[in-house]
């Protein structure tokens, strides 16, 4: 648990920053909150030659609401987002799923880019993202470049991101009122990554759904998006009946990995169960606000 | 005697056995300022870090280290080769086994030490000792202990090759390590055969690791001008670690230094000796300068001494009213590659005999079979004094059994079998003589206080609607204190403990100990015992513990011995302190010592209560007027052999409700009433309760250590290794009955151990009876989420109506 000695170097600027990553030749590693890096550096499973600790950048932090988008910087904690007035109000889904990550220690430190970055399957962020359908913004010295959420994970720790890119900000919509939301996370306890978790955004006309999205934590490569449950969803009134056969349909996408905390067989239930719950408060919720 | 209100006031401030004394440990701790082995910081010191065996099972077939000598800053590279000629390659172990230092010529388990880097610092000790080329071939190995004694499985001791003869039995089998047998085979069987009811139970204790915070380390420091060598060291046991140095390398005992500074956390893992120890001391010897090794977590829950790892199969016979003729166990002991037990010498399964618990058990047999797999060593007690957890669990979960299968009430079963108050001292079927207890008290205390028939109302209507709730009891008796010198020894020194007083000219005093504390808060107690045998206040007496040099031998801290032994020394070295102070006072008072009488802090000539010596005036004269013929000073040593163990008991009861979509365990209520005898500060024993409960509680829902089919142990990290934290640690309400020991000199039994002893089961026992209803009588732990959730699905208790 001693990672081999490796530069550091702590540029004030994204530019700085981009300029170092360009020169770097993919020997250097971004260093956030540095609560998944470092890790695995200390088991090292990743060997960076190079550090560039992008915490002293002041563009890279900050929440604001650009039209009926919330812009976040990458560089904003877990536990400013938790604080945020403004997600809590226009966004709650996010705080909610802050709550579920780590402990108030790492959340003090581990960054909303990061968790999104690391391409961990077992991070909350990105399933919430994809449920989102949040927004990345990508910048190299080359230029920027907008990619969907859904479209940025691809593999375990293998994202759209190359590696003389930065993930400068996040996108997420401001959430329409009415709008359902729910993250529900089974875990052995406080600090210990997803066995399973689901998250739903929906919306309601009348009993109708309008619009579902369900995707899920920690039981695949990436974090999945139950397609085919969402459509059938999708234009329903949805009765227990319908919310069993969604979770059954989700469960068929489940490919997790098997460790202590479950085999396959627990961990794709669990994902069934955590899909129920979540669509059933999503729908509670939606109904409350109106 | 003064008035009443003056006689508290000095009483109060005596503080003394009995009061809420703060721990006097903490101010330092939590300032920062404690000082550790890793805190030990000499010039010129170097360090070490291993190379250890990716596989479990292999034939090494060359080591190449010159690339990791290459390095700059790389100052040696130790292996099995380069100790041989100190003989240093094996070192014995306190089980009466042999324990490769480095491997030779072959590895026996995942993560084992290969070899050793000794470098400028830390990371340049990892970065060679990545450097360092092992050829490997793998060899098959032992992973399931059940196939270890096949015919034709893995030889993985081909160093014992021919040594049919182990130091506790013969041998049968070239992975067999020993057989151990207590009680009658003959009448158990005739009990079996005659009885009513029989019950059987598989019951797997799985293989666990006690994890202190501070892992285990060393600083060795060979002062070649002098010959001399000091170690700094991770022990609960400083003194045998001190004479077992002195064998090994050959040095003379009073030229070795042996210090354990503060100790963060040991729950016996800190007993034994571990090859980075001796590979830093050998370092240090070659290389004439400190070397300083610290394991890391992994190396720590991969490859020093785990816990428990007990296949058991349990019986009871027993009459249609639940009454218990016989109990017979098998156990199947793994023990890794090598047997590191550290329990004292003649008990290779430590103290497994006291699985007739408290219960009144008339015939009894045990056979316990040790075998050698690909696994790490250990088998030390976790939090446990020597094998009584194991013990403690086989005849709780036992009951219930017998409880369900006879459709008794759990509580009443236990009520019925209880060995009653008047039967102490109790002589047991397996062969030891309890000393006191009334346990039927205790469990109806708790009964009461927690509605438990309203509890078993509630439970009956829950099931009724389809949720799952349990109710668990364990009503475990301990036996600690070890021990008896004609019983007990590690490594032929005798298991007594030891406390040296010094008073001092102005009432103040220091007292040294042969324990260690590694969170025992001794200094807070021990203090206690001492101002109320030698009337100074706990406040003005400083104990020290843990350096050979100054302290008196010991044989340290585990298996809840402290109180027990070296507290027994304490009082009875201030006995012997308060019999020379009356000789004093009878001089300085010109009475003879017959008309004085003790007075929590004083000598007083009866009837005269103006007439008297403090202890503070009594110390004074120590120095200066003492009678004639009597030496000055006033200083006592005590070496205390105790005759007997002692058996703190408790009744513990535990409710749990299970998700049965999720396998959740949630602990709703968790009530624990202790029996140690006399107390010497409840709230000391509070907090040892709450302690060794949040392990129980760990051990039963998610601490395991498994391996697979290939000798790979899954999960060495504390990702995976379950450590709760305060959100799932349950909320503990603690109670007490005080039964005292008859043979202590204080009556105290110790405390340390029970309520991870007694915990275990209770939480096992809620789970499953929570499954009683569906005819289920055992799941084996942990009881993590999936495990649980096994059992509801298997059972159909998943379903969605
Ligand atoms: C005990 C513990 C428990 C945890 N539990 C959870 C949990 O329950 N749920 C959860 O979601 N997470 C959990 N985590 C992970 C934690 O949230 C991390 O903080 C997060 O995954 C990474 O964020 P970071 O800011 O620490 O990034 P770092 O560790 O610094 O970086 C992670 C990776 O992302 C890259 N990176 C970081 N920022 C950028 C950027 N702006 N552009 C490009 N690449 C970047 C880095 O190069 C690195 O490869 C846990 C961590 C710990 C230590």
């Amino acid at each position: 648990m001693i990672p081999p000695s490796f530069s550091y170097r702590a540029p004030a600027t994204v530019s700085e920053a981009l300029a170092l990553l360009n020169e770097s030749d993919g020997e250097a590693k971004v260093l956030a909150g540095g609560h998944s890096l470092l890790p695995m550096m200390k088991f090292r499973f990743a060997e960076p030659a190079l550090l560039i600790d992008i915490g002293r950048i002041p563009e890279l932090k900050g929440i604001r609401q650009v039209g009926n988008r919330i812009h976040i910087g990458a560089m904003t904690t877990e536990n400013e987002l938790l604080e945020s007035a403004l997600l809590k109000e226009k966004c709650p889904l996010l705080p909610e799923v802050v709550r579920w990550i780590a402990d108030p220690q790492v959340r003090n430190r581990g960054t909303i880019g990061g968790d999104i970055a690391h391409g961990d399957p077992a991070n909350d962020h990105p399933a919430t993202m994809r449920a989102l359908e949040a927004e990345f913004v990508l910048k190299s010295a080359d230029g920027e470049r907008v990619v969907a959420a859904d479209d940025f994970y691809l593999g375990t720790y293998y994202t759209l991101l190359e590696a003389n890119e930065l993930l400068t900000e996040i996108r997420v919509p401001v959430l329409p009122p009415g709008t359902g939301y729910a993250y529900k996370k089974l875990k052995r306890k406080t600090g210990d990554f997803a066995i399973a978790a689901a998250c739903v955004v929906l919306s309601l006309t009348g009993d109708k759904c309008e619009r579902i999205a369900i995707t899920l934590t920690n039981v695949g490569p990436t974090p999945l998006r139950a397609e085919t449950a969402e459509k059938l969803l999708t234009g329903k009134a949805i009765d227990d009946q319908l919310v069993e056969q969604a979770a059954q349909l989700a469960m068929e996408i489940c490919d997790p990995a098997e460790d202590l905390r479950g085999d396959k067989e627990y961990k794709i239930h669990m994902a069934g169960e955590m899909t129920r719950r979540a669509i059933r408060e999503a729908i509670d919720r939606a109904r409350g606000r109106k | 005697m003064g008035i009443p209100t003056e006689h508290y006031t000095r009483k109060e401030k005596l503080g003394g056995v009995g009061c809420e004394r703060r721990r006097k440990e903490d101010a330092r701790f939590i300032q920062g300022k404690g000082n550790y082995v890793d805190d030990i910081k000499l010039p010129g010191m170097l360090h070490g870090d291993f190379v250890r065996s990716p596989y479990a099972h292999a034939r090494i077939k060359s080591i190449d280290a010159s690339a990791a000598l290459a390095l700059p800053g790389v100052h040696a590279v130790l292996t099995a080769k380069d100790l041989k000629p100190l003989n240093l390659h094996w070192m014995p172990t306190l089980a009466g086994d042999v324990q490769a230092v480095l491997a030779d010529e072959k590895v026996g388990f995942q993560y084992q030490e290969v070899a050793f880097v000794v470098a400028d610092d830390r990371y340049i000790a990892a970065d060679a000792a990545d450097m360092v080329k092992v050829e490997y071939e793998v060899l098959p190995c032992v992973s399931d202990p059940h196939r270890a004694m096949d015919p034709d499985a893995p030889e993985i001791r081909p160093d014992l090759a021919g040594k049919m003869q182990g130091a506790h039995s013969a041998r049968k089998h070239h992975n067999h390590i020993f057989t151990w047998e207590v009680g009658d085979k003959a009448a158990t069987d005739l009990a079996f055969s005659m009885a009513e009811v029989t019950v059987k139970e598989k019951i797997w204790y799985p293989r666990n690791h006690g994890s202190p915070l501070e892992t285990c380390g060393a600083v060795a420091a060979f002062d070649k001008a002098n010959g001399e060598l000091k170690l700094w060291v991770t022990s609960q046991a400083p003194h045998v670690v001190r004479t077992v140095v002195a064998q090994l390398s050959g040095l003379d005992e009073a030229r070795v230094h042996v210090v354990a500074p503060d100790v963060g956390g040991g729950f016996g893992v800190k007993v034994g000796i571990y090859p980075g120890y001796v590979c830093a001391i050998v370092a240090s010897i070659s290389l004439g300068r400190p070397v300083k090794w610290i394991e890391d977590r992994v190396e720590h829950l991969a490859a020093t001494a785990f816990g428990r790892d007990y296949h058991m199969t349990g019986e009871l016979a027993a009459d249609k009213d639940g009454r218990i003729k016989a109990l017979r166990v098998h156990v199947l002991a793994d023990h890794g590659a090598f047997d590191s037990c550290a329990d004292p010498s003649k008990w290779p399964a430590g103290f497994f005999n006291i699985c007739t618990g408290s219960y009144d058990i008339k015939v009894a047999y045990v056979c316990v079979d040790g075998v050698y797999t690909n696994k790490a060593p250990g088998g030390v007690s976790y939090r446990c004094s020597f094998r009584v957890t194991e013990a403690s669990y086989i005849i709780e979960r036992m009951i219930d059994v017998l409880a369900q299968r006879l459709g008794i009430d759990k509580a009443e079963i236990r009520l019925r079998n209880f060995i009653k108050p008047e039967q102490f001292p109790y002589m047991s079927a397996l062969g030891w003589e309890y000393d006191s207890g009334n346990y039927a008290e205790g469990l109806r205390k708790v009964l009461e206080a927690c509605d438990y028939a309203g509890l078993r109302r509630e439970q009956a209507e829950k099931r009724a609607r389809g949720y799952l709730m349990g109710i668990g009891l364990s009503t475990f008796t301990e036996i600690v204190g070890a021990g008896p010198t004609k019983i007990c020894d590690i490594l032929g020194v005798g298991m007594f403990d030891s406390c040296e007083i010094r008073v001092h000219p102005t009432g103040s005093a220091i007292a040294r100990f042969g324990t260690k504390d590694q969170g025992q808060s001794h200094r807070t107690t021990y203090a206690q015992i001492l101002a109320t045998e030698i009337g100074i206040p706990s406040e003005n007496i400083m104990i020290e513990e843990g350096d050979t040099d100054t302290a008196p031998y010991g044989l340290g801290t585990y298996g809840s011995r402290s109180t027990p032994t070296a507290g027994a020394a304490a009082a009875r070295a201030g006995r012997k302190i308060r019999a020379k102070a009356r000789k004093i006072a009878a001089h300085l008072l010109e009475v003879s010592e017959d008309d004085l009488e003790w007075d929590v802090d004083r000598f007083v000539v009866k009837g005269v209560p103006d007439q008297m010596k403090t202890m503070k005036d009594i110390a004074w004269a120590a120095y200066n007027n003492v009678p004639p013929g009597l030496e000055p000073g006033l200083e006592a040593v005590d070496y205390y052999d105790p005759p007997n163990m002692t058996y703190p008991s408790g009744a513990y009861l535990c409710v749990v409700d299970i998700d049965r979509y999720t396998g959740e365990v949630k602990v709703r209520r968790f009530y624990a009433l202790d029996d140690c005898g006399t107390r010497i500060n409840p709230i000391i024993i509070d907090g040892q309760i709450h302690g060794g409960l949040t392990e129980a509680f760990a051990v039963a829902m998610g601490q395991e250590l498994p391996y697979d089919k290939e000798g790979n142990l899954l999960g060495a990290s504390l990702l995976d290794y379950f450590i709760p934290t305060a959100v799932e640690t349950p909320k503990y309400e603690t109670d007490f009955t005080v039964t005292p020991s008859p043979h202590h000199p204080i009556g105290a039994k110790g405390v340390g151990e029970s309520p991870h002893v007694g915990g275990v089961s209770a939480f096992s026992n809620a789970v499953i009876d929570a499954f009683s209803h569906v005819g289920v009588t055992h799941i084996d732990m942990p009881y993590k989420s999936c495990n649980v959730w096994k059992m509801l699905h298997a059972l159909g208790l998943d379903k969605r109506e």
